[in-house]
């Protein structure tokens, strides 16, 4: 397998990873969000992938099961299970001027390419050239959670930051040490349950998932 | 100039605006099998090309000569643009009048003569015709123009015949950024050529139509030029989308040999492309004319990230 | 030469007794525009001349100067001027506005003025023939001073024309920096600092601005263009905003040194939202001459967006690709120049034969004017950027330059730049929306009153007028590289760099963009072949089958009696612009009930700069003024204590 053929697959996949994040700031159905983000977390896996078989590295293998599992299997399902106990599949959320937030999300794109430009230089990976996208993955999903209201939505933001930072990882230093990853995958697991519990919680006390609920802050009526 | 490329610059044109309605009739016949329809035959724009060509001609009492003259003009513009876009051959003599830009010119002067024409009669569905295609281009053109970005600066040119050279010579290279391109070049090609999401060819319904509405009041000889014009206008967008994202196996004007080869290339590219297309409109559903922006701005925005992608990953 | 110029130029401007018969003095004043453009042209080719004239103050002589630069915005004065006159000698002949002989005097006052601002080489006869340019352009914007209207729009160009002096003032005041001399050699010589060019170059921008409408100063130019006369129109739009652009490069390009990249940048943002914004309020207009006027802040900032990208190239060394910028813009001006000058001149025709400025009110013009309506297609299409016309020269330019833009070595400029690309594609192709609504809602359709059936076309003077300029558009558009040779040493003296050895690599009838793989473009093949095409069409077609041919009513899709009030009007026209761009307007609308019996419907668009920039502003002056008010009050034995008390104060100090 030649060198550049391969970056080139990266590059491709690593576009692919900025798509869906730019796809998932604009979605407004919630069903299709969790879809979305099982996708990306595919394009993870597959991507960690092109880079464990190139480079033979044992530890990376670890990293796609575990990405397989978690992120494209367990959480997506949990989610959804989630939102069919919510009764919430057919919501849908208005996002507040669109083409407004795609702008920004350019601005965006456009400032961590330039922040990471002379990082990716210092790094001698394979991958370096993704870095750039994989910052603007993360800032896009920040950007999402600001935007959305209700909180399955801002959820799924959270875990795709956690999906571009695991993608930042990759491209950079071809993936975190083992122990932090393992923290890391099982902190978002948990973190889901708990998720998972407050939302009923919110919803029982509430009437409502939206978060603005939460902005009355104690007391003060 | 020489004299083959001369020869071979005509061969262009002229096969351009006869392959045009084939065109047609192959993406109408792929929709009619994709939507369980009996097709109608092949040949069938043929057919009503010369049916209009052969009828009395109906014009307005009030219609003015810019009225008359539009259909040649529309028509004279699209067989230009056939001569200028490398479909068989690259580095023909007409390829140098024209880049990327200058054709989005010559589509735009096109354009504008018909939304004249479409007022100059005075009919309510003319100018609202003529209000939406101005309207619907007016978006088409900043997502087109990046979409050109992308290829202009991968091979640091704007002429389509350096494109095609520079992509199909090279070594087999991915171009994320391309493919981000094609999609938006795609969306693009929709709207401007009034294809099913945005516009439905189809339709004589008021509140729909775009750009049946501006020919309305055409009839006969004129009628059919305008629609010979669509039909080449389509061909020639397919072309630009081959050239800039499929440029393998063109000819070149030295070697006559290739000639058979480039067509045969260009025959199955194009079959490709309309049945593409077909399946496209198949699966879309028209939408509302103020759903067109957002549809727009999506092309434009995926351009733009095909064009960031550019610079991040392949330099 | 020099002294030439300004005795014709002033001798033009004598009134003499019988002005009725402003036939003859308006005729002489084309002459006076004729030999300006041939003076123009010579001065492209030609050295750098300059003189000192021995009028002014004691000790403050007036210094001119001709280079390259001046010949061509002095050719673009001649060019334009002179059709404007020969149509004025039409169009005042049969009264409309005020005193003839005033406006005789004013108008040509205001041309000798714009002469002198192009030649002038010290900063105090700058300022003197700009003001003059100011106050005659101002009195000819209210010869209808009897409406209040006009008056108000009068004044609302009078105060921004003087808060952009000022601002001129201050940047030259900053620019001779402690040296006292004012003449521009001296400036030229100067080196300043970072800090005090950056300043010169926001004033220029700001003092500049305000007379060109750039984008928080435009507020003036949709007002003052229809209160004027339309040939004065014509001139201000055509060639008074063009005086700015001509301020605004020779401070930025030639006096001051040491350009700095964001300069470039912040022209470049100004420039594309000042073309954004002039393209989205064009499309909603519905009087003809305010139409144009928003065309031309979307105009202007094309121009400003060209000035901003070339001296972005210019500050990082790369001076070719900043010539082809600054070709780009250079012919943009003129071509504005034409092609404006030729729309306004057509609205002024239109309104002679109808007496009707509202769109609402036009229509089916095409049978009843065809010599203005065929003229102005020729305009309406160079305007909206079509090849194979001038403006698509300009504009095609602009766009190679601005693709050119990523060997920039910022890559920050690298990828914003290309974005900034879509927003003028958005205004370009925005423009020409607006020009199929102007020629199609003015010329086109039904008549939409009865009287639009009595108009009557111009006559000879007029057609020449429109004839010239029309001229002009279409030998530029056709023949862009033998006009850029001659513009040449404009580059040169601007940027250091001429374009001469990229235009020579490929013969005349191709303009190319740096080499001629890159990009190309040939106007002449486009009208060859597509006249050409639509011959043999027409031919082939009734040799192979002959056809009858036969008037009826139209179709219409069989709804049956057509009239002219089902015809789109200007305001529905422009109906998917203003859902569109809402956010950016100011919209007051009132839709009928479905049961109302007359329903009625309303709809008022504003500018939003008035509301949150100028609105504060005023009324922040006028509480101040409120608070300075108190010491007033009328009675002298006060002003005299006032007088009284500050000259103790002075002497206590001093002494």
């Amino acid at each position: 397998m030649s060198s550049p053929f391969v970056g080139q697959v990266i590059d491709l996949l690593a576009a692919l990873m900025l798509l869906i994040a730019f796809a998932m700031l604009a979605q407004r159905r919630l069903l299709r969000l969790i879809h979305l983000f099982a996708l990306q977390g595919a394009v993870l896996t597959l991507n960690t992938m092109v880079v464990a078989v190139t480079l033979v590295q044992s530890h990376l293998w670890f990293s796609v099961a575990l990405n397989l599992v978690l992120k494209v299997i367990v959480l997506p399902m949990i989610l959804i299970r989630v939102v069919n106990r919510l009764g919430l599949r057919r919501d849908a959320e208005s996002v507040g001027n669109l083409p407004f937030i795609m702008l920004v999300a350019v601005v965006l794109v456009i400032l961590s390419f330039n922040v990471a430009l002379p990082i990716s230089r210092l790094a001698g990976t394979i991958t370096r050239g993704t870095l750039g996208i994989a910052m603007a993955s993360m800032l896009i999903a920040f950007l999402m959670m600001i935007t959305r209201r209700k909180a399955v939505a801002q959820v799924v933001g959270f875990l795709a930051m956690e999906n571009a930072l695991f993608f930042a990882a990759t491209s950079a230093t071809y993936g975190m040490p083992m122990v932090v990853e393992l923290g890391i995958a099982l902190d978002v697991l948990v973190g889901t349950f708990i998720f998972g519990i407050f939302f009923f919680q919110i919803r029982e006390t509430f009437d409502s998932l939206d978060t603005r609920s939460l902005e009355r802050l104690g007391g003060r009526e | 100039m020489s004299v083959s490329q001369a020869v071979l610059q005509l061969f262009q044109g002229v096969l351009a605006v006869a392959v045009a309605p084939l065109v047609l009739g192959w993406l109408n016949q792929c929709r009619a099998w994709l939507q369980n329809r009996r097709a109608p035959s092949l040949l069938q724009p043929y057919r009503v090309l010369i049916k209009l060509l052969r009828k009395e001609m109906v014009l307005a009492t009030n219609a003015s000569w810019l009225f008359r003259l539009a259909p040649y003009v529309v028509f004279a513009c699209m067989v230009l643009a056939g001569a200028i876009v490398p479909l068989v051959a690259t580095d023909l003599p007409f390829a140098r009048a024209a880049d990327v830009i200058a054709l989005v010119g010559l589509f735009a002067l096109a354009r504008v003569f018909m939304a004249l024409a479409a007022m100059d009669v005075g009919t309510a569905f003319g100018s609202l015709g003529s209000r939406r295609e101005m309207l619907i281009a007016a978006l088409a053109e900043p997502a087109l123009l990046m979409v050109f970005f992308t290829p202009a600066l991968i091979s640091h040119s704007t002429a389509l015949t350096t494109i095609v050279d520079q992509f199909s010579n090279g070594a087999l290279q991915i171009h994320p950024s391309m493919a981000f391109a094609a999609v938006a070049f795609v969306m693009v090609l929709l709207a401007e050529n009034a294809r099913i999401p945005v516009d439905n060819p189809s339709t004589h319904l008021e509140l729909t139509m775009v750009h049946e509405a501006m020919i309305l009041e055409y009839s006969g000889r004129h009628l059919a030029l305008m629609d010979w014009a669509h039909a080449l206008k389509l061909t020639v967008y397919m072309g630009i989308g081959i050239a800039l994202f499929l440029p393998w196996g063109m000819a070149h004007p030295q070697n006559w040999l290739e000639l058979p080869l480039a067509l045969a290339a260009l025959g199955v590219k194009l079959a490709l492309a309309g049945a593409g297309l077909a399946l496209l409109e198949t699966l879309a559903a028209k939408m509302r004319i103020f759903k067109v922006p957002e549809f727009l701005g999506m092309a434009f925005m995926l351009a733009v990230l095909g064009m960031l992608v550019h610079f991040l990953v392949e330099t | 030469m020099v002294y030439w110029i300004a005795l014709g130029a002033a001798g033009v401007a004598i009134p003499l007794e019988r002005a009725v018969h402003a036939r003859v003095f308006f005729t002489l004043g084309t002459l006076g525009g004729l030999l300006l453009t041939g003076v123009g042209l010579a001065g492209l080719s030609g050295w750098p001349q300059s003189a000192v004239l021995g009028l002014g103050l004691p000790d403050l002589p007036f210094h001119v100067r001709i280079d390259p630069l001046s010949s061509f915005f002095l050719l673009l004065l001649g060019a334009a001027g002179a059709a404007v006159s020969a149509f004025s000698a039409e169009y005042f002949q049969r009264g409309g506005g005020g005193e003839i002989r005033l406006v005789c005097l004013l108008y040509h006052v205001f041309l000798a003025a714009m002469t002198m601002v192009l030649i002038a080489d010290d900063a105090y006869l700058f300022m003197l023939a700009w003001e003059t340019m100011a106050l005659a352009s101002y009195f000819l914007v209210i010869t209808d001073h009897r409406i209040a209207e006009i008056r108000r729009a009068g004044f609302i160009y009078f105060l921004v024309a003087h808060l952009g002096a000022i601002a001129i003032l201050l940047a030259f005041g900053l620019l001779q920096l402690g040296q006292w001399d004012y003449t521009f050699e001296a400036m030229r010589n100067t080196s300043l600092g970072t800090q005090w060019s950056a300043a010169v170059f926001v004033l220029a921008l700001i003092g500049f601005g305000a007379k060109a409408g750039f984008l928080p100063l435009h507020v003036w130019l949709p007002e003052a263009h229809p209160a004027a006369p339309s040939p004065v129109s014509a001139l201000m739009s055509g060639v008074m905003l063009k005086t700015a652009i001509y301020g605004f490069l020779r401070v930025s390009f030639d006096l001051l040194q040491n350009q700095v990249w964001w300069w470039g940048v912040v022209a470049l943002a100004v420039g594309l939202a000042t073309a954004f914004y002039g393209a989205v309020f064009a499309a909603l207009q519905t009087d003809m001459k305010r139409l144009l006027a928003y065309s031309s802040i979307e105009n202007i900032g094309i121009v400003l967006a060209g000035a901003g990208l070339a001296l972005v190239f210019h500050a990082y060394g790369m001076d070719l690709l900043a010539a082809l910028a600054l070709a780009a813009t250079l012919l943009h001006c003129l071509n504005h120049a034409l092609f404006k000058t030729l729309l306004f001149l057509a609205t002024g025709a239109v309104m002679h034969a109808t007496s009707q400025r509202s769109l609402g009110k036009l229509g089916g013009l095409i049978r009843r004017m065809p010599w203005v309506a065929g003229l102005a297609l020729i305009g309406t299409l160079a305007i909206a950027g079509l090849p194979p016309l001038n403006g698509f020269v300009s504009e095609w330019l602009l766009f190679q330059s601005f693709l050119l833009s990523p060997s920039l070595p910022n890559s920050y400029l690298n990828m914003f730049i290309p974005i900034g690309t879509a927003l003028l594609a958005l205004a370009v192709a925005l423009s020409s929306y607006v020009m199929v609504k102007f020629f199609g809602i003015v010329f086109l359709g039904l008549p939409r009153e009865e009287s639009l059936h009595e108009a009557h076309d111009i006559g000879l003077a007029a057609r020449i007028a429109m004839g010239w300029l029309a001229l002009w558009c279409v030998l530029i558009g056709l023949a862009p590289v033998l006009f850029l040779r001659t513009l040449d040493p404009v580059f040169q003296t601007l940027v250091g760099t001429g374009l001469r050895d990229s235009l020579a690599r490929s013969n005349w009838t191709f303009l190319t963009a740096v080499a001629p793989e890159q990009a190309s473009y040939s106007a002449l093949a486009f009208l060859l072949v597509i006249v050409l095409v639509i011959v043999i069409v027409a031919m082939l077609l009734r040799r192979w089958f002959p056809v009858d041919r036969r008037r009826a009513p139209a179709w219409d899709c069989g709804f049956g009696k057509l009239d002219a009030r089902m015809q789109d009007s200007a305001e529905g026209y422009g109906q998917p612009v203003k859902q569109i761009f809402q956010v950016f307007l100011r919209l007051e609308r009132h839709h009928p009930s479905p049961f109302d019996r007359q329903p009625r419907y309303h709809s008022r668009i504003e500018d939003p700069v008035w509301e949150r920039l100028y609105l504060p502003v005023a009324r922040g002056v006028e509480r101040l003024a409120s608070i300075i008010g108190a010491v007033q009050h009328g009675r002298i034995a006060i002003y005299l204590v006032y007088s009284f008390v500050t000259l103790l104060l002075l002497l206590v100090v001093i002494l």
